[in-house]
């Protein structure tokens, strides 16, 4: 049954082509319906391959398998196949991808209700699903590098969709080309393994011997650069606030659950060649990451903002998780996110739909009568992000904490912003919740709230059941139910161990709900009971998140164009200038010895005798001498 | 008609001959044709230039994939008291290239109308057809330098006579700019072929002064500068390529599309044909300088087309840049780097081919190519901005169409042999979807202007004449092995070529028994930059 692994990619693309060549003919709602079936094929696709591989022997290293379609480019000793890899990574990763990405193909039959693009809209979502699995089954780094900018390209399409909005278009690009800056890591990567191991492929690179320190951390970094651009860390996280300029279930989709995970996947999948150095430089990364963008996102007043700051935030967890040697507690984080977060995004989009396209949660409240059903699933979102036991956010994020509170070097230090940043995600969600849900109504007279349709209302009330028993894929309380920790055993080169004794656990278990719940009472305070005066707690230079990314833009806008604009000035100016220069020059001394020929037989004359008399004087001259 | 020629004796057949015959059969039949019936005019040329089409076609099925020598080859005498033949003969790196020139042309006449005067128009392109041909098949240096000088005089005619109002400029600038490049490559011909005589006795024969390696280090060094200087001039490279944006700009759409897809390529293919090939030790001597300029090009390229106000302008930039690829693949002297290159020679040919018409036809529609003076393009002819989107993410390199498998190759390749420069020339991916997107978006997105709002959408016969291209970018993005298996022979006896005339040393890469020897290696790779 491993075998079918191909079907996993292959029901998007047959989606995607269908659409591109019927798509517009076909139109609304049976466009929709098209690519929802595709995903949902790919999801059972994926569930039958899952068996498949549980099938077969845990330890003998049976649970990877190989398929090699064609030769992809040959060249010399260079051998780069398409291929696909079936392993407990990458299956783990293609399961939450097609059955998140098949309930937001769902939801958006009723959200992209009446657009005029409405084919257009699935058929990018079905090529984004395709990339998505490409990335994650290729098996070797070209291939994943095809999906990963599969995905870019389509998460491009998606931002700009609405391109007659110019801020659409400019965030769409702008998305686009921090990527890449991202991508010169992944080729440069590419190329310094190729260079040492001899090899792309993911196999061939884990049974390689280890390259030299240096390159092996110049490689590590490398590879982080590249999942700083698309999971969205510091310095290169400034696309993804903007790319909420998209409809909303392609926030949920490609800019929370699936996309923006990949950075994680793809330092996962290389943790055999990461060293200690570059774990350090990840895990601090991170950290400041998600305690920087859980401050952005305490201040913003969009629904959609907030959600965008916070998913940078448990981002950057997942890197603090990777940084400490924890991939399991990475991969276990990025699913149950994927969950949590694809429910507050979708959610928050039901409240957008419901509200006549407002964002603006200064412009909301009390909604919870008015939109049960999205309520509700928003609050099983909420306790999920916020840590409370039992649900699912809960047991991942205290791994990552009990993870960091063990890095070796400045583990404390790690721990403590990962406490911080808990604590101001707990304080964000829960004022997002009551601002919207809570309170007194705040929207104009004109506006009528309404619940969403079923096709909308549906994939939240499965995610939020996800979201509450995700946590339940990996137990800590028993040796045996941490289930995804033994399926993912076998692709670690160092399979990571917590040495901490079950007291200290406790503690810092204890520890991180007790934060959790002071966050949010501080916000119930606040926001709901006005007990503490929230002017303060909305400062500027957070709602703008630093001004790091304002500051980005006047350096682009100012010094950034000025120097381009020199360059093509220079080329203009100075380099087509000499050349213009020679010609005139030419034409000049053309013109300056003209007069010679000047038709005049005595000119000529004159000429012809003086040239003989110079002969004369140097023969004369070298007689002399 | 091929069963038919396939029917005769391979070796018989001379079917290059016939490449380079057939299109200027067909534009002597033009010039007979009567001026009174101008609608004949392309549609005739149009089926010469295909008979050639096919013929090349015939070439690439025929061609033996195990041979790494020439192929088809056919010498008649020409003037034999100086050695001189026509000799012609393809091998994987020229393949590639005469296929692309038999059915570019053929495309192109059918695509584009010239408005005004179609019998000279289709003469010319028919002609270039011809003389591309012979300047990718000479295997003789005197008929390559014909070849290669006759193929300025169509081009000249085309933008002069066809292009936009500053044509003149341009197509003088064009002329006198190239030419001045190849003045000395005569000079450095001669030189070459009456010093290697020796006991031997002249000869022109490309194939045998590669073999003689009879010219001092020096002379040798000097004659390959005068034939770099040709081909630099011609790719272009930094700091001499200020003759293409004008020319690009200037020239009517057929002849930009020739011109990007055909004739830039005869500057990086001389390199490697008769820089590498002939002048094996000064091709090593000079690498870091030629590579330098190559990465040189693909960033200042991509700035400075960033800032263009026109279209074709900023294609033409592009053009720099990814040509820029090519010179450092060449001089990286790798399997993967020269792949790479040739790949990316033909690969660059159909996306700036393609993107050249595209900006053909928006030009018949708007009237412009002031990238300000358009907005909205998308909402108005979706069609038309689809197909732009793939070509232009072709062109960005995007994996899976056709720029990536080329500039990725070209860069793997040079990583070992040139690895500053090639981490350097990689910041050039986000460059290049910085100037295109940013074009895009000003062009294609935003509110559509009232006349931008009537821009006709992409008609049927313009589908047609992109669905070749399209298909080609997919196809070659996605399974590029029939050409790789085909240039690689001709590649590897190449740098089997380079390895013994020179003391460079291929790294062989990633044997990890070898791995300690590979930092041996690196100092020794720099040992040679000096």
């Amino acid at each position: 049954m491993v075998e079918l692994v191909w079907l996993i990619p292959a029901l998007p693309l047959i989606g995607f082509l269908i659409l591109l060549l019927v798509g517009s003919r076909i139109g609304e709602p049976r466009a929709g319906w098209v690519a929802t079936t595709a995903a949902a094929g790919s999801f059972l696709a994926a569930v039958v391959v899952l068996a498949g591989l549980l099938g077969k022997d845990a330890h003998s290293g049976d649970r990877s398998y190989e398929l090699v379609l064609f030769q992809w480019l040959p060249s010399g000793s260079l051998k780069v196949e398409a291929g696909f890899l079936v392993d407990p990574l990458s299956i783990t990763m293609a399961l939450f991808v097609t059955g998140v990405g098949a309930l937001i193909h769902l939801y958006s039959i009723g959200y992209m209700h009446g657009d005029p693009k409405y084919s257009k809209f699935f058929l990018y979502l079905n090529l984004f699903l395709f990339s998505m699995l490409m990335l994650v089954f290729g098996n070797n780094l070209v291939v994943t590098f095809l999906g990963w900018e599969g995905v870019g390209a389509c998460s491009y399409f998606l931002i700009s969709f609405w391109h007659r909005r110019e801020s659409a278009a400019t965030a769409g690009k702008k998305a686009f080309v921090t990527n890449r800056v991202g991508d010169w890591g992944f080729m440069v990567a590419t190329f310094a393994i190729w260079s040492a191991l001899g090899t792309v492929t993911y196999t061939e690179i884990a049974s390689s011997p280890a390259m030299s320190a240096a390159a092996g951390t110049a490689v590590s970094l490398l590879l982080f650069v590249a999942a700083a651009g698309k999971s969205a860390q510091l310095p290169l996280y400034v696309w993804l606030p903007d790319a909420m300029e998209g409809p909303t279930p392609v926030s949920a989709m490609v800019h929370a659950a699936t996309m923006v995970t990949s950075g994680v996947y793809l330092l996962v999948r290389m943790n055999g060649l990461l060293t200690d150095d570059a774990l350090l430089v990840i895990a601090v990364i991170g950290a400041a990451t998600a305690l920087f963008a859980a401050l952005s996102a305490v201040a913003q007043h969009d629904i959609k903002k907030v959600l965008a700051y916070s998913t940078i935030s448990q981002l950057g967890f997942m890197f603090l998780a990777i940084g400490s040697g924890a991939y399991v507690a990475a991969i276990f984080h990025v699913i149950t996110h994927a969950f949590f977060k694809a429910l507050l995004f979708l959610g928050s989009g039901s409240v957008i739909h419901g509200m006549h396209d407002e964002q603006d949660m200064r412009k909301m409240g009390a909604l919870r009568a008015l939109m049960p059903i999205t309520a509700g699933t928003f609050i099983v979102g909420w306790l999920a992000i916020a840590g409370v036991p039992p649900f699912s956010g809960f047991w991942s994020k205290d791994e990552i904490l009990l993870a960091a509170w063990e890095q070796k070097n400045i583990g404390p230090l790690l721990w403590f912003v990962g406490l911080v940043t808990a604590l101001l995600t707990a304080y964000y969600m829960t004022r997002q919740v009551i601002l919207v849900f809570f309170g007194e109504q705040r929207w104009d007279e004109d506006v009528h709230p309404h619940e969403s349709s079923w096709t909308m209302t549906l994939p939240l009330c499965l995610l939020a059941g996800a979201a509450i028993v995700g946590g339940g894929i990996n137990l800590p309380l028993v040796k045996e139910w941490l289930v995804l920790e033994h399926f993912l055993e076998p692709i670690f080169a160092h399979p990571h161990h917590f040495s901490s004794g079950t007291s200290t656990k406790v503690v810092l278990a204890v520890i991180s709900v007790v934060i959790g719940v002071l966050g949010i009472t501080i916000a119930t305070l606040a926001w709901l009971f006005r007990r503490i005066p929230t002017e303060q707690l909305e400062p500027e230079f957070l709602e703008n998140a630093m001004y790091v990314d304002s500051t980005y833009a006047r350096v682009v806008s100012g010094p950034g164009t000025s120097s381009f604009q020199k360059a093509a000035d220079f080329d203009k100016g100075v380099v087509d200038g000499a050349v213009n220069g020679v010609g005139a020059a030419v034409r000049k001394l053309g013109q300056l010895i003209q007069p010679a020929q000047s038709g005049y037989m005595r000119n000529y004359a004159t000429g012809v005798a003086i040239g003989a008399l110079m002969i004369l004087v140097v023969l004369a001259w070298g007689l002399l001498l | 008609m091929i069963q038919a020629l396939a029917a005769q004796t391979e070796a018989s057949f001379p079917v290059l001959n016939a490449l380079i015959i057939v299109p200027i059969v067909g534009a002597l039949v033009v010039t007979l044709l009567p001026k009174s019936r101008p609608e004949l005019m392309r549609p005739v040329g149009a089926i010469f230039s295909a008979i050639a089409g096919a013929l090349s076609l015939y070439v690439m099925a025929e061609f033996s994939i195990s041979q790494s020598d020439f192929q088809f080859q056919s010498i008649q005498s020409w003037i034999p008291s100086l050695g001189i033949n026509w000799h012609v003969g393809v091998d994987g790196i020229s393949l590639w290239l005469v296929v692309l020139t038999g059915l570019i042309t053929p495309l192109v006449l059918v695509a584009v109308d010239p408005h005004h005067d179609p019998k000279p128009y289709t003469a010319w392109l028919l002609l270039l057809q011809a003389g591309s041909f012979g300047a990718f098949m000479a295997l003789d240096l005197f008929l390559f330098f014909v070849m290669f000088e006759i193929v300025l005089v169509p081009m000249y005619m085309l933008i002069g006579g066809w292009g936009y109002d500053d044509r003149r400029y341009a197509a003088t600038k064009f002329f006198l700019y190239t030419m001045a490049g190849s003045a000395l490559m005569l000079v450095a011909i001669v030189s070459v072929a009456t010093l290697s005589a020796g006991d031997q006795g002249i000869t022109f024969s490309v194939i045998e002064l590669a073999e003689r390696q009879a010219l001092s280090t020096n002379t040798a060094r000097l004659c390959f500068l005068a034939f770099a200087l040709a081909f630099v001039i011609k790719v272009p490279i930094f700091p001499v390529h200020t003759w293409l944006p004008d020319a690009h700009t200037q020239a009517p759409t057929a002849g930009s599309v020739v011109l990007a897809a055909v004739m830039l390529k005869l500057g990086t293919y001389g390199l490697m044909r008769f820089g590498l090939y002939l002048f094996p030790e000064a091709s090593v001597w000079a690498a870091p300088t030629l590579a330098t300029l190559g990465v040189v090009g693909v960033i200042y390229g991509a700035i400075v087309a960033t800032m263009q106000k026109d279209l074709k302008r900023l294609v033409a930039y592009s053009s720099v840049a990814h040509m820029g690829f090519i010179v450092l693949g060449i001089f990286a002297f790798t399997t993967q780097s020269l792949e790479g290159g040739v790949l990316q020679m033909v690969n660059h040919g159909i996306s700036t081919g393609a993107l050249f018409l595209l900006v053909g036809m928006l030009y018949e529609r708007r009237k412009t190519r002031a990238i300000d003076e358009m907005s909205g393009i998308q909402s108005a002819a979706p069609i038309f901005a689809g197909f732009f989107t793939l070509v232009m993410l072709s062109s960005i390199g995007v994996p899976g169409l056709n720029g990536f498998v080329g500039e990725f190759l070209v860069l793997i390749g040079s990583y070992d042999t040139r690895r500053w420069w090639t981490i350097v020339a990689a910041t050039g991916v986000i460059l290049a979807a910085l100037y295109l997107l940013w074009a895009y978006q000003r062009v294609f997105h935003g509110e559509p202007t009232s006349e931008d709002e009537k821009t006709q959408d992409l008609t049927l016969k313009e589908g047609l004449i992109l669905a070749p291209f399209v298909a080609a970018i997919v196809f070659l993005g996605l399974y590029p092995k029939p050409l790789l298996e085909r240039i690689e022979p001709a590649v590897e006896e190449l740098i089997a070529h380079l390895e013994i005339h020179s003391d460079y040393v291929q790294p062989q890469l990633g044997d990890p028994v070898v791995l300690e020897e590979n930092h041996h290696q690196d100092s020794h790779a720099g040992e040679d930059d000096h």
